[in-house]
């Protein structure tokens, strides 16, 4: 088997998942400069909430495709509600205030998500129902699964359409206006508020599929998962550029080979000195890393504070 | 009133809640030595917290990976106090060891991420405590160093000679007990730890970093090198850490990466929000407040909950991190600058027209 | 008196493709007010932000009694003695203005962490002493009433002064002003003048910039005048005044 190959494989799956939950941050990034600290519970709220769905359907004799869809279309809707609900309550009336402010609801936010979670679906993991048969190529020695092509392939598909709705929509043109401006764009006619809220609807869905489609991959869904995995998700948007759609795609993706990449080498590279339980680690390196040697991201306007 | 009864009536006030302090861990003991156990976390809480005020308060840096200094001070007193090197150095020794160990942390962090806007600091700040658990939880081959999960067991209590402060001793006709005999030293060394962040705070180097948290550029331009006096916040803030850690280490006589988890540095982050950023009096506060509330409602609400419904619906550890969460929001919405605001930090915060930076 | 205490040569400062500063060199000598005048745009806050190591400068250098600053930091460059005030005033708000003139004193002052700790002898002694050098500035400037206000709130000329008296309090042997007169009105305009001729009176060299032209008339002894980045004219106000490419610059192109 070619671990390079293989890696690279899972790599991409990951990655285009951090890809999608990236967008979130770096959307509402671009809009507001503020960090979304409660962004990663969003995707675990969306894989919890279908988990339940996908679970309560598993017996019946739907195809496991509609179930799988049926999960979605709950949890979307769900995270949606969510998502515009912590904008309206935690950051709308901290537009204005020091950075601290919103930055600490949001940690307020993100603490009550996981707890409310922990309170409705309890401590246990939810497991995915065993309802996919396990398909499988082999390209070039390396394995790929149904599952990863059906998130790689899903993931490709949210970015394009976001990417359409944000370039060639009217609504798409006042976020970018919004983004740029939001003084001038409110002297524009644009309603502000509306585009900050449409953004983080937006965002909520994409965290939503997202979940669903990274519980997919590991089988599991815990109300701990959301916090490593949006701290991930933010270096990535960091990394590609924060701020920047293509970048945040971007750094997902890169993101998501450089860790699998990592894990699968460090092993040998360092002797068994270091194993693959150090993976998390590597996500934060490239943070440090990008923050340090080029705080602008790979796409991305600096962000250093300068006057 | 004159000056002199002024300043009397103060020093009554001092002695009284000297008093209060020196008789509180015999009157929690009456009620259960739980309680005094409780009273000393609450000490060694309110002494991170101050360590995280001149960090967040004075400087004006969001930390959100405060605990791993902690951890740093922890380690370092359990490796070198314990069966498991087969250290045994002494209690006064460690513990500056420990903050001098975790103030190079600090530094060492500090240094490439100061450039950072408050926000990205916060997050690097973060990632910087998950690096850190995921080695204490790892390191523990191809050399054993830190024992990985399982943490390292069996560590020294303080001792002086024979004083044994996880003993229980009679003195006068008076038992103190471990804790009780804990509870006087932690006591002893938050008193300093007061004093430290007082006079620290009106100082030249409190001054410049409060010209620095409110503008940059502009003390910068008055001769202050920023980056050296944001690294002196760290390093401070970060050896509080490490000696809270080495403490924690002694009385636990356990410790393990479980301990060190980023719950626990919102925690103590919250700890100094909720009582007042930069106010050293408001920050005690919180800690205190932020220690022994969670503890009383673990011993009500279980019971009423029995009580009304014959079991446990939900656990009191869910209700205390949801209305941890919850006061963070309400907090910021409503009382931005803590219970205890300190004058500077409310102008600041009460500060809602225009301009987002 | 006509000692060079700033010398500045071929100064060069570039945003990107735009040429922001082009080989200005001139030179200031101690003890006098040089002012620094010319449009909206021409670079004058720039020379201002390079001069005091805001901006590195990208060719050329300046050194400040005899010794070369290009390069250094803000902070190594205000040690060295030149202060300045900000166009858009940047005062410590939420600070009082006795705690803003204070922390100017910190690059005067030496106490570190374990001074401060310790409170050791030297520490009290240093501490006392800019507990009376900060009424006495803000006494010097004219707002020793306002000792205890914020900042923030104070009116917009006394926020100017501030600026000053936290300026002087660096001891600075070239006290840099960007636009101290903006927004002020005549009876303050007139106040500032009286102050910035004692504070020269006081052997400390002004550098000025002012869109006042009254007022650079009266108080400047030379003037340097910038147009889209390069140096047009310097000499005596009434010299410069006559220049016809200064007439150009401020009252548009020939073209």
């Amino acid at each position: 088997m070619d671990i390079f190959l293989q890696q690279i494989i899972n790599g991409l799956t990951l990655g285009s998942v951090y890809a999608i939950v990236a967008l979130g941050y770096t959307m509402v990034y671009g809009i507001i400069q503020l960090i979304n600290f409660a962004h990663g519970e969003l995707v675990m709220l969306g894989a919890m909430v279908a988990f339940t769905v996908i679970g309560a359907l598993a017996g019946t004799a739907l195809p496991p495709v509609l179930i799988v869809i049926a999960g979605v279309v709950a949890a979307v809707p769900v995270c949606m509600l969510v998502g515009y609900t912590m904008e309206r309550i935690a950051y709308r009336p901290l537009r204005n205030a020091p950075r601290l402010a919103p930055l600490i609801t949001a940690i307020g936010i993100s603490i009550i998500l996981q707890h409310l979670a922990l309170l409705i679906w309890g401590r246990s993991p939810l497991a995915f129902p065993q309802i996919i048969p396990l398909v499988s190529y082999t390209i070039g020695g390396a394995i790929i699964t149904g599952v990863q092509i059906a998130i790689i392939a899903i993931s490709l598909l949210m970015m394009g359409g976001l990417t359409l709705i944000v370039y060639h929509t009217k609504l798409g043109i006042a976020m970018r206006a919004t983004s740029q401006n939001p003084q001038v764009a409110g002297l524009m006619g644009i309603d502000i508020d509306r585009i900050i809220s449409f953004t983080f609807i937006v965002g909520a869905a994409l965290a939503a599929v997202a979940g669903v489609m990274v519980g997919t991959y590991y089988g599991i869904a815990h109300y701990t998962m959301g916090s490593l995995l949006g701290m991930k998700a933010f270096s990535a948007a960091v990394l590609g550029g924060i701020g920047n759609l293509a970048g945040a795609m971007l750094g997902g993706i890169l993101l998501g080979i450089v860790e699998a990449l990592g894990a699968g080498y460090i092993g040998s590279l360092t002797n068994n000195v270091f194993g693959s339980n150090y993976q998390d680690v590597f996500a934060f390196l490239v943070l440090i890393g990008v923050l340090v040697f080029r705080p602008s991201g790979l796409l991305g306007e600096r962000v250093g504070d300068r006057a | 009133m004159n000056t002199f009864a002024k300043a009397r009536s103060k020093w009554v006030g001092v002695a009284l809640i000297a008093i209060a302090l020196i008789a509180l861990p015999f009157a929690l003991a009456s009620v259960g030595t739980a309680w005094v156990r409780i009273a000393n976390f609450a000490i060694l809480y309110t002494f991170l917290a101050l360590g995280l005020n001149i960090v967040v308060g004075f400087a004006g840096l969001l930390d959100l990976g405060y605990i791993a200094f902690y951890a740093v001070g922890a380690y370092a007193y359990a490796l070198l106090a314990s069966p498991h090197f087969g250290l045994h150095l002494p209690f006064w020794v460690i513990l500056p060891i420990g903050g001098l160990v975790a103030c190079v942390f600090g530094v060492l962090l500090g240094t490439p991420t100061l450039k950072l806007r408050g926000d990205y600091l916060a997050i690097v700040t973060l990632g910087f405590g998950e690096i850190v658990r995921i080695f204490l939880n790892n390191l523990s081959r191809p050399i054993n160093i830190t024992n990985g999960p399982q943490g390292i067991s069996r560590i020294d209590p303080f001792r002086f000679g024979s004083f044994n402060f996880s003993r229980s001793e009679t003195i006068f006709g008076l038992t103190f007990s471990g804790p009780i005999k804990y509870y006087y030293i932690l006591l002893a060394l938050l008193l300093l730890a007061i004093l430290v962040n007082l006079r620290l705070q009106h100082s030249r180097i409190g001054r410049a970093w409060e010209a620095i948290r409110e503008d940059e550029i502009a003390a910068r331009a008055m001769g202050i090198n920023t980056t050296h006096i944001k690294l002196l916040a760290f390093a401070m803030g970060a050896s509080f850490g490490g000696i809270a850690g080495g403490m924690f280490a002694a009385i636990q006589e356990f410790i393990s990466p479980e301990s060190f988890v980023l719950v626990e540095s919102v925690m103590v982050l919250s700890m100094v929000v909720l009582g007042g950023m930069g106010n050293v009096w408001g920050v005690v506060l919180g800690a205190v407040l932020l220690s022994f509330v969670p503890e009383l409602l673990r011993y009500t609400v279980a019971p009423v909950q029995h009580a009304l419904f014959g079991r446990t619906i939900i656990e009191p550890e869910v209700i205390r991190m949801l209305l941890f969460g919850l006061a963070l929001v309400l907090m910021m919405l409503y009382r931005p600058a803590g219970l205890l605001p300190s004058a500077v930090r409310k102008r600041e915060l009460a500060r809602t027209n225009g301009s987002a930076e | 008196m006509s000692e060079a205490l700033l010398e500045c040569a071929g100064l060069d400062k570039r945003f990107g493709g735009v040429l922001a500063l082009a080989e200005i060199g001139f030179s200031i000598h101690r003890g006098e007010i040089y002012g620094l005048i010319g449009p909206n745009g021409a670079g004058k806050t720039t020379l201002f932000n390079t001069l005091t190591g805001i901006y590195p400068c990208d060719a050329g250098g300046f050194s400040f009694a005899g010794e070369p600053l290009a390069g250094l930091r803000p902070d190594q460059i205000a040690a060295r003695g030149i202060a300045r005030t900000f166009q858009n005033i940047r005062l410590f708000g939420n600070l009082s203005a006795m705690d803003n003139v204070m922390i100017g004193r910190h690059v005067r002052t030496r106490a570190g962490v374990f001074g401060a700790i310790l409170r050791t002898r030297a520490t009290l002694e240093e501490e006392a002493a800019i507990e009376k050098r900060s009424p006495e500035l803000l006494g010097y400037v004219g707002i020793a009433a306002r000792a205890n206000d914020v900042a923030r709130q104070l009116p917009y000329g006394d926020q100017r002064r501030l600026e000053i008296a936290r300026a002087l309090a660096t001891e600075p042997k070239l006290l840099a002003l960007d636009e101290p007169a903006a927004g002020m009105n005549a009876t303050e305009t007139l106040e500032l003048e009286k102050l910035l001729q004692r504070v020269r009176a006081d052997c400390i060299t002004i550098l000025l910039i002012e869109h006042d032209m009254k007022l650079v008339m009266r108080v400047c002894d030379r003037v340097l005048v910038l147009d889209y980045g390069r140096k047009i004219a310097e000499g005596p106000p009434r010299e410069v005044q006559c220049d016809p490419r200064v007439v150009e610059a401020y009252l548009g192109g020939a073209a």
